[in-house]
């Protein structure tokens, strides 16, 4: 595959998303367990931060964005604001589906993250929609959609994947392949455990990546989305990587075998790329990068605290464009 | 009897079905090794106690489990399969609705699919597309029966009769009657008919139909309206398909007043045919227009306050009955 080296501003723009994916998501942790202030229950993607910065840096704003429960990185990597991110999630007035939507469907228009599905598997099918009108109006724009290994297993997904390579429509369907699927291992659900070997039998290229090595990531995103944007349909990557925190936070990993945890830990895609950018004399440009990140979430944390909760009434809007009103 | 939680009681019903039929197996997400370590929940340690070949987990693939419990139950198996929240059942409706509800009579009666589809339902703060309060639907299908528990002795006494009924079997669980809702549970193979309603409470003064946990709504409402000297009859329905008609009908004849309760939407809900069923039955004695209490016409919200607006109260029902009463 033909790759091309990322300059340094690139690399840093890929390690400060991940560093505020993981301040974001760690006071999301903070709160879920030392204050239990958050309703219902929170999705992480501690570990999987490689994925969403190295495929979403990869998009255009015209591409199109489909995510999962697991959204935070992919939102953040995107653009959308923490603050109004972090109020959705509290179910705030102030959140940016108006508290409607909570932590698991979380959708920003504006900035082509069209819309959400917490169903396993139905975000292949709405993203084959999508890039069909991609396609369908001979725009440039491809559709990104984030899948689970688990969601594979869906039959929506193989459906999707057909339909999108037999119309050659512009998907890049992304499969973070993060070992688990609730309490459910790879092996349990995936019998060649391997999501991308499946591109043969559709006709499209399929691809397996490092899904710790953010450059790995953004490289080959980027070299796969020129074959969507060709005309030539769609693809599968398959990111390698691990779910550090489980299913949730509710989740205490019961099921997990230690030394599991600790080999991942040992591969944290934060800690390798900023060894890395050392590596590569960037050590100075990383400083403070951190503490930038943790600034930002500290201002979303104070937006979204003085964010009151929605009028209970509210919960009547939203339904319609035109509503109902032959009520009695 | 002991009392017990209503996900023991069910996890009791699983284990007993189990040890009296070597054709009753479990299949579902997570149903062996879950994310939770929570006793309360309903299939807590039957992994352990019956092992993978009577307790499987599937991948993620609610089609898959319900063709596999179609496929099975007409081999002579009694499938009992989960699925994890109500709005995941479209996934497996093609399955539930266009083959295990009509294959059967499609077979002129040679076939016959002694299935069980455990849901789990209820609002607990995951949004619409985890919380939809759907039984309205599958009632609608005929060639299913549907049995809703409001408390642990019935959760286990319906899971029995359901596993072991030649049709069809939807139980709808409400997940927070699981560790909420404890109570005496009778020991041994107790079953609870479909399709015999219970009273939970007598009263007077008007007939309040309701299931699943609504009945704790309509009974602290009942408790409200004691005070006041309203007194408030409310049948725990049980079974939605077979409806205990009967019941329904003798205590509207008794009172003169109906109204029916559930969480579930108002327009095209479950109270739309109770209403209708009492008006045809009882129009004469009828001393007020039946009466549905239901959720608003909308999704289940996320966001808290919303979640609870969303929900029916004892409040709103006392209100009804009141205003009923009220000449
Ligand atoms: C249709 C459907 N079935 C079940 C669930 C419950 N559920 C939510 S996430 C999940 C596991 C998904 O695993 P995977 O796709 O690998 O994604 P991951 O959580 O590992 O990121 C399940 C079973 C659901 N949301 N939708």
């Amino acid at each position: 595959m033909q790759r091309h080296p990322l300059d340094p501003n690139q690399r840093i723009g890929l390690h400060s998303d991940m560093l505020l994916i993981r301040a974001f998501e760690n006071h999301i942790t903070r709160m879920a367990h030392e204050q239990g202030r958050l309703p219902g229950m929170q999705i992480t993607c501690h570990g999987q931060e490689a994925v969403a910065a190295g495929v979403v840096r990869a998009l255009t704003p015209r591409d199109v964005v489909v995510t999962n429960h697991r959204s935070h990185g992919h939102l953040l990597a995107r653009g959308v604001d923490p603050g109004a991110l972090l109020a959705e999630i509290m179910g705030k007035r102030d959140g940016l589906n108006r508290g409607k939507s909570g932590t698991l469907h979380v959708a920003d228009p504006g900035r082509n993250v069209l819309m959400t599905s917490t169903v396993v598997g139905a975000g292949p099918l709405l993203a084959m929609g999508a890039a069909f009108a991609q396609h369908y109006r001979r725009e440039e724009g491809v559709t990104c959609v984030f899948f689970g290994d688990g969601a594979a297993a869906e039959g929506s997904v193989h459906e999707a994947m057909n339909l999108a390579a037999l119309w050659k429509l512009p998907v890049l369907f992304v499969c973070e392949s993060n070992c688990w699927a609730g309490a459910q291992a790879h092996q349990e659900h995936c019998p060649i455990g391997e999501i991308a070997t499946r591109a043969a039998s559709y006709g499209m290229p399929g691809e397996v990546v490092d899904g710790n090595d953010v450059e790995r990531v953004h490289e080959t995103a980027q070299v796969l989305l020129k074959h969507c944007r060709s005309g030539r349909g769609p693809v599968i990557m398959e990111c390698r990587t691990y779910r550090m925190h489980g299913h949730g936070e509710h989740d205490p990993q019961h099921y997990v075998a230690k030394d599991e945890l600790a080999s991942w830990a040992g591969r944290d895609p934060i800690v390798r790329h900023a060894e890395a950018l050392r590596r590569d004399g960037l050590g100075e440009r990383t400083a403070g990068l951190r503490e930038g990140a943790e600034l930002a979430v500290d201002r979303a944390a104070a937006f979204a605290d003085a964010s009151p909760f929605p009028p209970p009434e509210e919960a009547l809007e939203h339904l319609y464009v035109n509503p109902v009103t032959s009520e009695g | 009897m002991t009392v017990k939680s209503t996900g023991q009681a069910v996890a009791e019903a699983l284990a007993l079905a189990m040890e009296m039929d070597e054709g009753v197996f479990l299949a579902g997400e997570g149903i062996g090794t879950s994310i939770h370590v929570n006793p309360h929940l309903p299939t807590f340690g039957l992994l352990d106690r019956f092992g993978p070949r009577r307790v499987r987990d599937t991948p993620v693939s609610e089609a898959a489990i319900a063709g596999l419990a179609v496929g099975a139950s007409c081999m002579g198996l009694k499938p009992v399969i989960e699925v994890m929240f109500f709005p995941f059942i479209t996934l497996a409706s093609d399955m539930l609705v266009n083959h295990a509800a009509k294959l059967r009579y499609l077979s002129g009666g040679l076939s016959s699919f002694p299935l069980t589809v455990r849901v789990k339902s209820g609002a607990f703060a995951a949004g619409c597309q985890h919380s939809h309060y759907l039984e309205a639907w599958f009632a609608h299908v005929p060639g299913l029966k549907i049995a809703y528990p409001s408390n642990p002795a019935d959760a286990k006494g319906l899971l029995l009769s359901a596993i072991f009924d030649p049709d069809p079997v939807v139980v709808v669980e409400e997940m927070p009657l699981y560790w909420t809702s404890h109570g005496e549970v009778p020991e041994g193979d107790i079953r609870v008919p479909l399709g015999r309603a219970r009273i939970a409470r007598q009263g007077g003064d008007a007939t309040l139909a309701t299931y699943g946990g609504a009945v704790h709504v309509a009974l602290q409402a009942a408790e409200t309206l004691q005070a006041e000297n309203i007194s408030l009859e409310v049948i725990d329905l049980r079974s939605l398909v077979p409806l205990d008609t009967a019941a329904v009908i003798a205590s509207v004849r008794k009172t003169g007043r109906f109204l029916a309760l559930h969480d579930a939407t108002r327009f095209c809900g479950y109270g739309a045919e109770l209403a209708a069923t009492v008006a045809e039955a009882c129009f004469g004695e009828l001393k007020a227009p039946p009466r549905r209490i239901a959720a608003p016409d909308i999704p289940v919200p996320f966001s808290p306050p919303q979640e609870a607006f969303y929900k029916p109260s004892a409040d709103q029902v006392a209100q009804a009955v009141r205003g009923m009463l009220r000449p």
